[in-house]
């Protein structure tokens, strides 16, 4: 058998997934991981809002496409609150990012 | 001052529902201005190579990406009414103006005042967080399809299929078909949640379909290279011990949940309902919302699937075109709802018909 030193052949029964469910980075955009969000939560910052004005989770370029339904279960698992009781967080235009040279071109003045 | 565009009605996505509302408002005269994000209108069908059941009405039998042709044909026949705009976004509404901006590609941005609006964004799909799903190689369903059937380009080799409802299965047999191997479907619930048929093409051809089964990691350096998989007990713990999969593609079809942003952002009344898979608008049984110039059809009302989205498309566009003061046929509502009625019955509208329970409205008075 030849041999092969990729990650398959790790025992996999050894990873320690406790530690690997902590680096799930929920926020891909402003890289914030399962295990900051996690910390937060607890303490108090138990809206999407409220963790969003904390680590950024929300505010790259996806607007929170991505980490939001996972950022309200993650809150309800922990808080015991069904989703559908979380306020969802303040959604503002622009949804997907602009150029600030175009509104500045293109924008045109306050009346 | 940047030059503000006037529409009747202003569709945003191009897809089941806002070309099916396109076609009808445009028969009765409305002005209207279709944005479609992607590169070309047909939104979800026309990655669908499979036919459609349902009812003839919806073009059962037919192939989807068909049907897309069929009602872009429909709307050729007002075309001089109907103003598409591929490859670009509405990115925003300002209430206090009723402006929406879009933007075309990455370098044009234009202002739109629209008389009505309709929401027909569909929807996005859902991820679930395990280790490594940032790794090459973890996809959702819906890039699979546009990858496969709109690209011809296949994902990979060998996939583990995340979730057993009719998306997870017609994909997998999709694959299967352009000659890549199907390691496993897991489905976290003790029953298959799509079609039997679907599940039985596959099943046919040797596929296991895992039930209470869940993804517990990707493994794998720089991309895939496997999975580990578990059981899962009633109440969704992990029971018994974990075992690896050999797979290079791990396909999540976990899920939809409603694309609707810009309702937020005009203040319409948003309501969670898990049986529609998300935040939906509270609206009445002509598509309208809480507010009096926003309609919403198809996936962005809750999730459904594109026969049900074709009729609302109708059903939204017959109700702008009224609203508008334009003369339209008052039968066609019967005719969409008994349409709409008849897909929903039985043990497979169940879930949606208790969805809508909790999202409709029977008027909005003089709100």
């Amino acid at each position: 058998m030849s041999e092969c030193n990729c990650s398959c052949d790790v025992n996999f029964k050894e990873l320690d997934f406790e530690k690997m469910e902590d680096d799930i980075i929920v926020c891909r955009c402003e890289e914030i991981t399962m295990k900051e969000i996690r910390e937060w939560i607890p303490k108090g910052y138990d809206t999407f809002d409220e963790l969003k004005r904390l680590l950024r989770v929300g505010m790259g370029p996806c607007q929170g496409r991505g980490c939001r339904d996972i950022i309200l279960r993650e809150i309800s698992n922990m808080t015991g609150v069904p989703v559908c009781d979380i306020p969802s967080g303040t959604i503002r235009p622009p949804v997907k990012p602009i150029k600030s040279s175009l509104t500045a071109s293109k924008g045109g003045e306050y009346e | 001052m940047s030059e503000i565009k006037k529409t009747d009605i202003l569709i945003v996505g191009g897809g089941a529902a806002g070309l099916s509302a396109a076609a009808e408002a445009a028969s009765y005269g409305a002005k209207i201005t279709v944005l479609e994000s992607d590169l070309h209108l047909g939104g979800q069908l026309v990655k669908q190579t499979h036919k459609f059941f349902g009812s003839k009405d919806e073009h059962a039998g037919t192939r989807g990406y068909k049907i897309a042709d069929i009602i872009l044909k429909e709307i050729e026949d007002n075309k001089e009414n109907v103003e598409v705009h591929t490859n670009t976004a509405a990115v925003g509404f300002y209430k206090n103006d009723g402006i929406v901006t879009a933007m075309s590609g990455e370098e044009s941005y234009f202002k739109l005042q629209p008389k009505k609006i309709l929401m027909a964004t569909g929807a996005q799909e859902r991820i679930i967080p395990f280790p490594n799903n940032d790794l090459p190689g973890v996809y959702g369903a819906g890039a699979v399809q546009t990858l496969m059937n709109v690209y011809g380009v296949v994902p990979g080799k060998k996939v583990l299929m995340v979730g057993a409802g009719n998306i997870g299965l017609i994909v997998s047999y999709q694959l299967m078909q352009a000659g890549v191997e199907i390691a496993a479907v897991l489905e976290a619930l003790p029953k298959i949640g799509g079609y039997w048929v679907h599940a039985a093409k596959i099943r046919r051809l040797g596929v296991p379909i895992l039930l209470r089964h869940t993804i517990k990691a990707a493994l794998g350096k720089d991309v895939v290279e496997g999975a580990v998989i578990q059981e899962l007990n009633d109440k969704f713990q992990l029971i018994g011990e974990p075992k690896k999969i050999d797979c290079d593609v791990i396909c999540l079809a976990v899920g939809l949940t409603p694309t609707n942003e810009m309702l937020w952002q005009a203040g319409c009344e948003m309501k969670f309902v898990s049986q529609l898979c998300g935040h939906v608008p509270v609206r009445d049984a002509k598509l309208r919302t809480s507010h009096p110039d926003f309609w919403v059809a198809g996936d962005a009302a809750g999730i459904e699937e594109a026969s049900a989205a074709m009729i609302e498309g109708r059903i939204a566009g017959l109700a702008m075109s009224e609203a508008l003061g334009l003369k339209i046929q008052q039968e066609n509502y019967g005719i969409y709802q008994e349409r709409l009625d008849s897909l929903r019955r039985g043990e497979a509208g169940e879930k949606i018909r208790c969805g809508l329970g909790m999202a409709q409205i029977t008027d909005w008075g003089n709100k």
